[in-house]
Order: C-alpha cells, then structure tokens, then sequence
C-alpha cells in the first residue's frame, strides 16, 4: 500500500514538472508586443510600478533573456521558494491576492458540493431502484438537462428571474451597497444572501453528472450476486436497498467526492465570473483577460496542481475504501 | 453476469413479441405443427429465416428508445434550421436594417434673463471690473461708485436698467435685463437705439424718438418705426442650437408665450399657416427651457420586436436576429465537430498505439495523457484569447486557432478510452488468429482492434460534441471565442451582460440560449441512446 502510495506521488511530481514546462513555454511563447504593451497599460494605473520597473522584474522573474530550458528552471527555484512576483492587475503581491480571495470560492464551493451531495445521491439511489419507471426516466432526463445547461444562459436567466422580476438578488458582486454600515450578522446574512444564486447555478449545473453517476454505480451494485444472495436470505427490500446495496455504492462515490475536493480551491471561473463574485475564478478571469502575467502563471501552476492533487486522492482512496483493489 | 444475460434475453423476447412474424438473428426456425421433414426444411419465403446484421438490431434498438428518437429529432431540426436555413434565409449574416424613426433633438435653447448685461455706449469702454463695480453699486443702492480714483455715476433709468457714466462726463455703457432683439434677419442693432428703446419700455412709455425718428412700442412689445416692426423686447433669450437657423420673432414670442402658460406642447404656427410641432421641456441645470424638435433620422434598426420581417426581432447591431441564430448555429456545430474530429483522431492514434503496445510506450503516452489530462484549458484558452484581442488577429484566423486549441487539449480522455477498450480487446482470440495470420502491426491496430472500439467512439463523441459546444459557446458568450462579424450562438447571448437586455429583450438572448440547450441536450440523449443500442448488457 505504502509503495503504491508513494509511486504514485512519484508520477505526480514528474507529471507536474511537465505540465508546468508547457505552461512556461506557452507564456514564452506569447508575443512580445502585447506583453510590453500590458505592462506599459498596467504601469499607467495609480500605485503601480513603472514600466521599466515591470519589465525589470518580469525579466529577472521568468528570465526572458535566458534560454527557455534554463529559465523554466530557474522559474521553478522561485516557486518553490513561494516567489510570485507582483500581480500586475492588482499591483499588489500575487500571493496575498490569493489569500484574499481563496476562501470566499472555498466556502462557495463546499456549500454547493454538499447540496449537490444531498441532492444526487438519493435520487440517484430512488431512479435505480425503479430503474425504467416514469420516476428514473423523468430524474435522468432532468440530471441531463441539467448537465446541458449553459452555466451563461441559465444564470442569466435566475438573474432575470430572481434579480430583475422578483428583486430578490442583486445582479452582481458579493457585498451590498450598504455593506459597510450593516452588524456583524447583518454582514453575515448579506454575503449569504448574494451567494444564493451563485450556489444554486454551481449545484444545477453540476448535480446531473453525480446523479448519473450514482445511478450508474447503484445499478451495478443492484445486479451483483451478493444482492441476490440478501434477497434469497429474505431479507425485506429496505434492508437489501439500504444496507447492502447503498454501502456497496458509496465506494465508487466516496473515490469521486475525494477526487474533487482539491477542485474546491480551484474556484468556479464561469459561474464566479458571471456574478461578479470575488473569489479565486473571477479574480484570476480578470487577471488573465487584463494580461496580467505573473497572476495568470500562478493561477495555471496552482490548477495544475489541484488536478494531480485530486487524480492522487481519489487513486489512493480507491485503494484504502476498496479491499479488492489492493490484491490486483 | 448471469442477471444482465437474463436482461438480455428478456429483451429480445420483448422483440419476437413485437414482431412475431420476424425471428431474429439466427434462433431456429419455428417448428410447425404437420412437421414433415421436407416441409420443415424448405425454402419458401414463408419459412426463411429474417436475418439481421448488427447494424440494424442496433438500428433496431436505437429506434425503439423513444427519448433517444426525441433527441435525433431535435439535432435534425437543428442541422437543418443551421445548414438549410441560412439559404433560405432572405438576408445575410451580417445585413444591418435602418428605420427611420422619430427622434427628439434640441432645436433651441430658452433661458429666462435673470441676470445684467451689457453694452457699452458708442466709443467708450465699459470693461468687466465696471460692470462687477456697477452690479455692486446697484446692489448696495448707490448711486456712485469709484474705481481707480476715476468716479462714476450710477443712474436708474428705469426697472432694471442701469447706466453708468464718468462724473460729470459722457455715459459709458449700460445694463439691462429686458432684451432688444432685432426683428429682421441679419441688422445690427445700434447703441442709441437700444438704450431709448429701454428707457421707453421700462418706463412703461410708448413712444420715443432717436435721431429725429419717431419710434412706437407696441402692446406686444415691438418697436416700431413707421408702422413697420425694426425690434421688440423681451425677458426670454431664444438661441438657435444650430447656427444657420434664424429664430423669428413670432417664433419667439408664440414660444415665450406658452412657457408663460406652462404648456409642454409648443405648436408654432408660421406666417405661412403651416404648423410645426415642438417639445417644451425645463432643464433645471441651466434653469432654460429646451425646445426639442421631433425629426425623422434614419438609423440602425436596433432591437426591434419581433414582426413579420424579422421574425426574432433585430439585434444591437440591426442584424436580423433569426438569421443570426441560423448562421449561429452553423458556426457552433461545426466547431464543434471538428473540434471532436481532431480530439478523435489525436485520441485513437495514441490510444490504439498505447493499448496495443503496452510496456514502456504504454507508459509514456499515458504519461502524456496525464500531462494534458492537467493542463488547464478554460484558462488557457482564455489567456491566448486575450492575447490575440491585443495583437488583432483577424476574426477568421481566430476561429480556426480556437478550433485548434479545443482539439489538441480534448484528446487525452478519448485517449484513455480507447487504450481501455484495446487492452481488453488485444487479449481475445480473433486478436491471436490476426497474429497467427502475420497481418502487419499497423493493419492489426487499425483494421481489427479499432473498429471494435468504434462502438463506444460514437458515443463518446456524440456526448462530447455536446460538451464541446458548450465550451465555444461559453468562451464566445465571454467575448474570447468566436467574434463579430461571425455569429455564434455564444456571442448571439453575450448581448445579455447590458442589464437592460435583460430585462427588456427577452427575444435577443432567450432563443439562442434555448437552441443551445436543446442542441447539446439532444446530443447526450442520442448519445445515451446510442450506448443502450450498442451494448444492452450495458443498458443503463
């Protein structure tokens, strides 16, 4: 167990550096002209640095002058050592940018992650139980629509619903207009209250691919000899559904919840980007369509790791819950 | 296992049951009941068996799933409402309409005259700091003031009307409120004039003389010299927004008179008994009022409702919005598929070579997959997206890069799939027999192991396409896809981000969106159906 663990955090560690080459020689790779330009653009804001200073420390930081091979290295010192650099669009450290915004996608995506947990999991259960009945047909073709939903066109359309017809939301962002004045509580229940419509976007979009999946794994589970084997022992349905059938499934669920907890950090970038809300997907959207450099780069290294971070979990999750894996 | 072959058997008992006439595949001929044996083997038509090929029983399958049927419906609707309905289209993908609509533009300019002016008399200078000194003289109720040791005297001559002279000299200059106004287009009003007429009118006199002419006042307060109207005075000062128009006098009494009366409506009535319609309104600003003009202008057509020429509406640019949508969704689709197509291709080459090989290239090209598996492609797309709006790539050029870039970051999980599949598959007899027969490697990935991957291929392709539009249409809807001239269903939505889109213009973004749902919804629903036609051991 401990040998498979640690090759495969081997592998991850060599993925990684790869990945991080590409995304290296993909900013070598942009053209010159439009990085001087931004840099000329960003240095015009108020507090920034001036140009020659940008380009100065985007040279030192990436080594521009060097070869490509030679400077990905020593990029990848610097990142170890938890050097950034300075986001251009934010004129601040890219790295406190980071802690301000990170926990706000957090907690978003945690909330939406749990409901969507609570939402897939039964019906997901309740459609293979009845597998072919009106209830299974009417749950998978709704998880697909979900799963085919535009995440734009359906936050536009809760927006003209729940924002514009019925004044319950505001359009965007995450604070109130009268933020600043409101009770500790007061600011509590407004932040709660903007991220209502981001969450139920998040959780629609994202709840059919669960629900599918859980149906999917349940039916699997429904057809395996050992349910047989509870029903010939007389067992009543309930007990056959819910003990032995719905444990033998959460294995499957469990890898696949395991694997996208890293992803909660990633911050949903579309969903983020449409309400405005300023956490790490919005944040980084601004940055990378404002050319900000050192964000951007930052932003691509710490998905990547994300990634492999959860591929990594939900690999050896599936070895720790799953006995049979271990002897193969 | 044993429970899905019984599922499976099932099924096609439900087929003989449908079809009883048909037997399928090669189960035995019925028996009948004389059972003689010539009769039992003879081929007449009524006793040969109907054998189906796999591509119809999975035809045959496919066709029974209703939903699935719903869903190629849809996808048929959408192929030709994109492909068919952009030729039948009366107008092109990007033909803007004009209306001419009636706009409202300032015409003239009305401000009450609460403040002095000016004038000074004919060869004296009566500069800004005397008229300040004046103003403070009249104020503080004065009827002197010095200023730089010279000393002047302040007269009243009538109600708010001033003059200024040295002590004991010439007057130099006066300040009024009430406004001599030429009546005729182009004179000059002279110095001496102007003052008798003030002095006349504010004195509440009707007649005066100036330079041995005998002037009038009118009740209108015109000034007349023989009869014939040379000025009038008034408190109003109308002003012609645009220089080349003369404002009559009738104008400007007509106009003068009805803001006295608080109408909104202004109708003018010309020496020629034409009638002309004008808006009154105040403007608090600069304490005026403005006369607006209704004009017909000739402009875009931009977002009109939904008629019979257009009969989505038009769009901000005066595009007809249906067109937009068909050509829309001509772009969406086809990105989408040869977005799939490369991701395809890419994925069954390294796939197959990875599945068939195993070893050391197995695990360098799944390495590979990984790599890419990792890569964040949202962001990247969006960065390269952003790079070339600064560098201005040309919107075509665009297109294909974005084609390019979705298919070479897609591939890695088509990838996977296919090396699954060859994994298992390589290990079957027909696999060792195509070995046996010394086929080349090349022919054996590619002629045996990967038609029996083309199954789960299709599906896996169908419901990508879905996820592939979605993708384009997300990035176009953020202005980093696919770009005006160009329609995309994406960019037809973007209209959205104006809040008063939103709310007004329901016709602008509510079928784009909905044609995009249906699309990719129909995609994953043939896919499903698909997949349950494929293999109904698999069957959901």
């Amino acid at each position: 167990m401990r040998k498979y663990i640690v090759k495969r955090i081997l592998i991850s560690i060599v993925i990684l550096f790869f990945v991080a080459f590409i995304i290296y020689a993909l900013m070598r790779c942009l053209p010159t002209s439009y990085i001087e330009n931004m840099a000329r653009q960003k240095s015009m804001q108020p507090g920034s640095k001036s140009y020659e200073d940008w380009m100065a420390q985007l040279t030192a930081m990436y080594n521009m002058d060097k070869g490509i091979v030679y400077g990905f290295f020593a990029w990848l010192g610097q990142m170890f050592r938890g050097e950034f650099g300075d986001s251009w669009f934010y004129t601040v450290p890219v790295i406190e940018k980071f802690h301000g915004t990170i926990w706000v996608s957090f907690w978003m995506g945690l909330i939406a992650m749990i409901l969507e947990l609570i939402i897939a999991i039964p019906l997901g259960v309740v459609a293979a139980t009845k597998q072919y009945s009106k209830t299974d047909y009417t749950i998978s073709i709704l998880a697909l629509a979900g799963i085919s939903l535009p995440t734009f066109f359906f936050a536009s359309l809760l927006k003209l619903v729940f924002s514009v017809k019925l004044g319950w939301f505001d359009l965007f962002g995450l604070t109130g207009r009268n933020y600043e004045q409101l009770s500790a509580m007061g600011q509590f229940l407004d932040k709660a209250n903007h991220l209502v419509l981001p969450i139920v976007t998040l959780v629609v979009i994202s709840v059919g691919s669960l629900m599918r999946y859980t149906r999917t794994n349940m039916l699997e589970v429904l057809n395996a000899d050992y349910i047989r084997t509870a029903r010939a022992k007389g067992l009543d349905e309930r007990t056959v559904i819910y003990h032995h059938a719905f444990r033998n499934t959460l294995i499957p669920l469990v890898t696949i919840v395991g694997g996208s907890l890293p992803g909660l950090f990633s911050g949903a970038l579309i969903t983020e980007t449409l309400y405005s809300i300023p956490g790490i997907g919005y944040t980084s959207y601004q940055a990378m369509v404002g050319g900000d450099i050192p964000f951007s780069m930052f932003y691509l290294t710490f998905l990547a790791i994300l990634t492999l971070a959860g591929n990594l979990i939900s690999d050896i999750l599936y070895a720790v819950v799953d006995p049979r894996v271990r002897i193969s | 296992m044993s429970d899905k072959k019984e599922n499976r058997s099932d099924l096609e008992r439900e087929d003989t049951l449908e079809s009883p006439e048909t037997v399928e595949e090669t189960t035995e001929a019925p028996v009948t009941e004389t059972g003689t044996e010539s009769e039992q083997y003879s081929l007449n038509d009524d006793r040969r068996v109907k054998v189906l090929s796999p591509g119809t029983l999975v035809a045959k399958r496919f066709f029974r799933n209703r939903i699935a049927v719903t869903g190629l419906v849809i996808l048929a609707f959408m192929f030709i409402f994109s492909f068919v309905g952009g030729l039948l289209s009366p107008y092109k993908e990007d033909q803007q309409f004009y209306r001419y609509d009636i706009q409202n533009k300032t015409y003239a300019g009305v401000v009450e005259n609460t403040e002095f002016r000016y004038a000074s008399a004919d060869g004296q200078e009566f500069g800004s700091i005397l008229q300040a000194q004046l103003v403070l003289a009249v104020q503080t109720n004065k009827d002197s003031f010095t200023y730089r040791d010279v000393h002047y005297t302040v007269t009243q001559e009538g109600e708010d009307f001033y003059s200024v002279a040295l002590q004991g000299g010439p007057t130099i200059g006066i300040a009024y409120k009430d406004i001599v106004n030429v009546s005729n287009e182009g004179e000059k009003l002279a110095y001496a004039l102007q003052f008798a007429a003030l002095k006349a009118y504010t004195n509440g006199e009707t007649a005066f003389t100036v330079d041995g002419k005998e002037y009038t006042i009118d009740e209108n307060s015109g000034v007349l010299l023989d009869g014939q109207e040379v000025a009038y005075i008034s408190r109003y000062v109308v002003n012609a927004v645009m220089g080349d128009v003369f404002l009559s006098r009738d104008f400007k009494e007509q106009l003068a008179e009805c803001i006295d009366s608080g109408s909104e409506d202004f109708v003018y009535t010309g020496a020629d008994g034409e009638t002309y319609d004008y808006k009154v309104s105040y403007n608090p600003d600069t304490k005026g009022w403005n006369v607006l003009q209704s004009k017909e202008t000739y402009v875009f057509d931009t977002y009109s409702s939904p008629s019979k020429a257009h009969w989505l509406g038009t769009d901000r640019n005066g595009m007809d919005m249906m067109t937009r949508l068909m050509y829309g969704g001509r772009v969406s689709l086809v990105i989408g598929f040869i977005v799939e197509i490369i991701a395809t291709v890419l994925g069954v080459i390294m796939g197959g070579i990875s599945g068939y090989f195993g070893g050391w290239v197995d695990m360098l090209i799944m390495r590979i997959v990984d790599i890419f598996y990792c890569i964040p492609s949202m962001p990247i797309i969006i960065i390269l997206g952003a790079a070339m709006d600064n560098t201005g790539v040309d919107p075509q050029i665009r297109m294909i890069y974005l084609m390019l870039i979705l298919g070479f970051l897609g591939w890695s999980g088509m990838a996977r799939l296919v090396r699954g599949q060859i994994l298992s598959l390589r290990e079957q007899e027909f696999m060792t027999a195509t070995e046996a027969c010394g086929i080349s490697v090349s022919r054996r990935i590619f002629r045996h192991l990967v038609p029996n991957v083309i199954p789960q291929l299709i599906v896996s392709c169908t419901m990508g396409l879905g996820g592939t539009i979605i993708t384009e249409a997300t990035l176009s809807f953020l202005g980093l896809g696919v770009k005006f001239p160009f329609a995309s269903w994406g960019n037809i939505i973007n209209d959205v981000n104006n809040t008063f889109v939103l709310q007004n213009y329901w016709f602008i973004w509510i079928p784009a969106g909905v044609l995009l749902l249906l699309t990719v919804l129909a995609f994953n629903l043939v896919g499903d159906g698909l997949r349950d036609a494929f293999d109904p051991k698999m069957k959901r």
